[in-house]
């Protein structure tokens, strides 16, 4: 494809006769982000393509985190590949297990002699796409991490403190109980993302383990281990909530019901990723909201929140002007002015401190409540082994089988113990599969 | 069958002309469906970097899981529900439709519409009516006490798409019966109508045993409509769930090799699919359309 349009470019420059043959090198994008966070992509390439003259970075939209990912794979298998390809959190076992196929950021940035110092980054960002030497694998690009969402007006109205939102689990219970026999609203809370906010963020918002071997960063060979008493407990509840109208369910993934119940002042909390906040306050037009940590119980202080979101990896198969086009663009995209443009309009976290300070100086956070809620939540405590991030393999799927189990224990057919059990024991046969495929 | 035989002034000119169509198949059916039989015996890594031969391995592990197994159960569910809902809604319909004479073409016409939208509009359609917070169907459904719920309850789920799938299908069936109805000579229904045979009587002595060519076709293809095309009703409606109550076969080869990238089982699975449809269609010609009159 690029040497197709590499010949088009050339005999384009021949017919125009003009002294500029060969001038630019095409560097492609395939990415995942639609509506407006699409176009503020590409104004960031324009941004990137207007300020030098060496390259022309090329993004393609190629639809949904899944869709994009498969369709690089198979380019890959093609060779046809694009230079740079966005892939969700939950591809990074797999992106990372394929070494002949990716070239790690740390090594291209090395080999193209670009300006990088690893340290530039947020420590809780990169470190969940870096290897056991601590080497960056993939550059990050849009993390974001869930946060508690409320709703000021019915809190207000139930007798709450509307600047208070609730800090334990059990507050969280007593408030929506006040909020549903007072009539605020008749459901306390929904949430976005079970497998994400409900398990995996709540194993290390409580510093539990979520797999074995470091959450899987020490190896393929890791197993998991969710069904511990604190994940047992809070799934308990979780059910029990739903049965007394406390929680309502928002469906599986990233719980597509959950917005609009939240929206429509039905649910009086919300969790979801901090990069919804831009979503929640358009949609929010008949309350005031409030932002908030995620609660945590209060027989355990709150450790931090791990991400979620899409980072590039660079694939394997291209010629070094590409690279190096790769570098500079990436060098571009890391500035503090290019990132703290992206993370105020996005919601997504800022990948290095520069541009969180940039953002401070700009007085932003003061004057936008909420927006530094998911900074400060990740960076609440420095990372243990078990707050770090995960890294399994056929994670996608174990997202799936989270999603099934959740729902087998809402509709009654299990316990919370034997859903995470048989969620244990489902997704160590899914790792097994990715160690075997991965030998 | 002599007297249908051409005879052709070159040996080569019958394959010449039949070429396109055998490499057409050759191209997009025989070859990736060998790729997929392939693949179904190897272990592969999603790029394509690693590969190993792992024998039945595969084949073995589905026939030990017991989410497949409850798959197959599931979609044996669908498909007959489906077939039987939408061939016996599209007879009644095309019945009715043959009994009106001015106003049948309007009707036909009003019919048929159904069929223009595609899978994932008629999924997206029903989610919409039956949608637990904001659909007017659960909404009515709770007047009869009925707590509508296909997020969670796999029993409704399952009615979701069923009706869904039903739905999309009842045009082209009723097409199919209409125009087979409209070939039955009209001097039997008059002559036995003359004999005293009623209405319900000459439909199933008459009618019906001629219309057995078209409903066999229709069987057919209502099969493999439920075993194939219903992909874009599941995706946009259930996505397989709750807790994989309408994972249905064609389903589950779509998440587990596009969405999970586990390319073996899933190439595995789509074998083992294609063998299903092509064994209920070997026992339909052998068995059922004996009893079918041409």
């Amino acid at each position: 494809m690029t040497i197709l349009n590499r010949m088009g470019l050339a005999a384009l420059s021949l017919a125009l006769t003009t002294s500029v043959a060969f001038a630019q090198t095409e560097v492609t994008w395939w990415h995942a982000m639609g509506g407006e966070l699409g176009t503020k992509l590409e104004e960031i390439v324009a941004g990137y393509n207007a300020s030098q003259s060496d390259y022309v970075v090329t993004p393609v939209y190629k639809g949904s985190y899944a869709e994009t990912m498969t369709a690089a794979i198979a380019a890959f298998r093609a060779g046809e590949q694009p230079d740079i390809v966005q892939v969700f959190e939950v591809g990074t076992g797999t992106m990372m297990a394929a070494k002949g196929a990716v070239y790690p950021v740390y090594q291209l940035m090395a080999d193209m002699g670009a300006d990088f110092d690893p340290a530039d980054y947020l420590p809780t960002v990169v470190g969940y796409y870096t290897d056991t030497e601590g080497n960056m694998l993939s550059m990050p690009f849009n993390s974001s991490t869930p946060i508690f969402y409320y709703n000021k007006t019915a809190f207000e109205k139930a007798g709450l403190d509307p600047n208070t939102p609730p800090a334990t689990w059990e507050d969280l219970e007593a408030y929506s109980k006040q909020i549903i026999e007072s009539g605020a609203a008749t459901c306390g809370f929904t949430t976005g993302w079970i497998s994400w906010a409900q398990l995996e963020n709540l194993s290390a918002w409580h510093n539990q383990p979520i797999g074995t071997k470091e959450n899987g960063f020490g190896g393929f060979d890791a197993e998991l281990t969710v069904n511990g008493p604190l994940q047992v407990k809070h799934w308990e509840n979780l059910k029990r909530w739903q049965d007394e109208g406390i929680f309502q369910y928002g469906g599986p993934g990233g719980g597509a019901d959950a917005p609009a119940k939240f929206y429509t002042g039905e649910c009086a909390m919300y969790m979801n990723s901090s990069a919804s906040r831009a979503g929640v306050l358009e949609n929010a037009a008949d309350f005031e909201v409030g932002f908030g940590m995620l609660p945590h119980y209060a027989d355990t202080p709150a450790q931090n929140s791990i991400i979620g979101g899409a980072t590039l990896w660079v694939l394997q198969g291209s010629e070094e002007a590409e690279y190096k086009g790769v570098a500079d663009f990436f060098t571009y995209l890391s500035s503090p002015e290019v990132q703290a443009d992206w993370h105020q309009y996005s919601g997504y976290l800022p990948i290095t401190q520069a541009a969180y300070d940039l953002g401070i100086e700009q007085g932003y956070y003061e004057a936008n409540p909420g927006s530094d809620v998911a900074i400060k939540q990740m960076t609440l405590n420095p990372p243990t082994e078990n707050s770090k991030g995960l890294r399994f393999g056929n994670y996608v799927q174990i997202r799936d089988v989270i999603d099934q189990e959740f729902q087998a224990l809402l509709s009654g057919d299990k316990d919370a113990q034997q859903a995470l059990d048989d969620l244990v024991s489902r997704g160590n046969q899914l790792l097994r599969d990715f160690e075997a495929a991965n030998q | 069958m002599d007297t249908k035989r051409t005879v052709f002034p070159s040996q080569g000119l019958p394959y010449l002309l039949v070429a396109p169509q055998i490499i057409i198949t050759l191209i997009f059916f025989i070859w990736p469906a060998g790729q997929a039989v392939k693949s179904s015996f190897e272990r592969e890594d999603p790029f394509g970097l690693a590969t190993s031969f792992v024998g039945l391995s595969h084949y073995v592990r589905l026939f030990q899981d017991p989410a497949y197994l409850a798959s197959i159960g599931r979609t044996a569910v669908f498909a007959l529900a489906v077939t039987v809902i939408s061939m016996g809604l599209a007879l009644i319909l095309a019945v009715a439709v043959n009994r009106l004479i001015r106003s049948a073409t309007t009707y036909s016409t009003l019919l048929l519409w159904p069929y223009a939208v595609s899978p994932v509009v008629a999924g997206i359609l029903w989610w919409f009516l039956f949608n637990s917070s904001t659909g007017i169907l659960p909404y009515m459904l709770s007047f009869f006490g009925v707590d509508w719920n296909h997020q969670l309850n796999g029993t409704h789920a399952m009615i979701l798409i069923i009706v869904a799938a039903s739905w999309k299908q009842i045009s082209y069936n009723f097409l199919f019966f209409l125009a087979g109805m409209q070939s039955v000579p009209q001097s039997l229904n008059e002559a036995a109508a003359i004999d005293g045979a009623g209405p319900f009587k000459r439909f199933w002595t008459i009618v019906f045993p001629l219309l057995s060519p078209t409903t066999f076709f229709l069987l057919i293809v209502n099969l493999n409509y439920t075993m194939f095309d219903t992909f874009g009703v599941i995706d946009a409606t259930t996505t397989g769930g709750p807790n994989q109550a309408t994972n249905i076969l064609v389903y589950k080869v779509y998440t587990d090799g596009y969405i999970g990238l586990n390319l073996g089982s899933s190439s595995a699975q789509s074998v083992i699919l294609m063998l299903f449809v092509i064994a209920l269609t070997v026992i339909q010609f052998r068995y059922v359309e004996r009893r079918v009159q041409y």
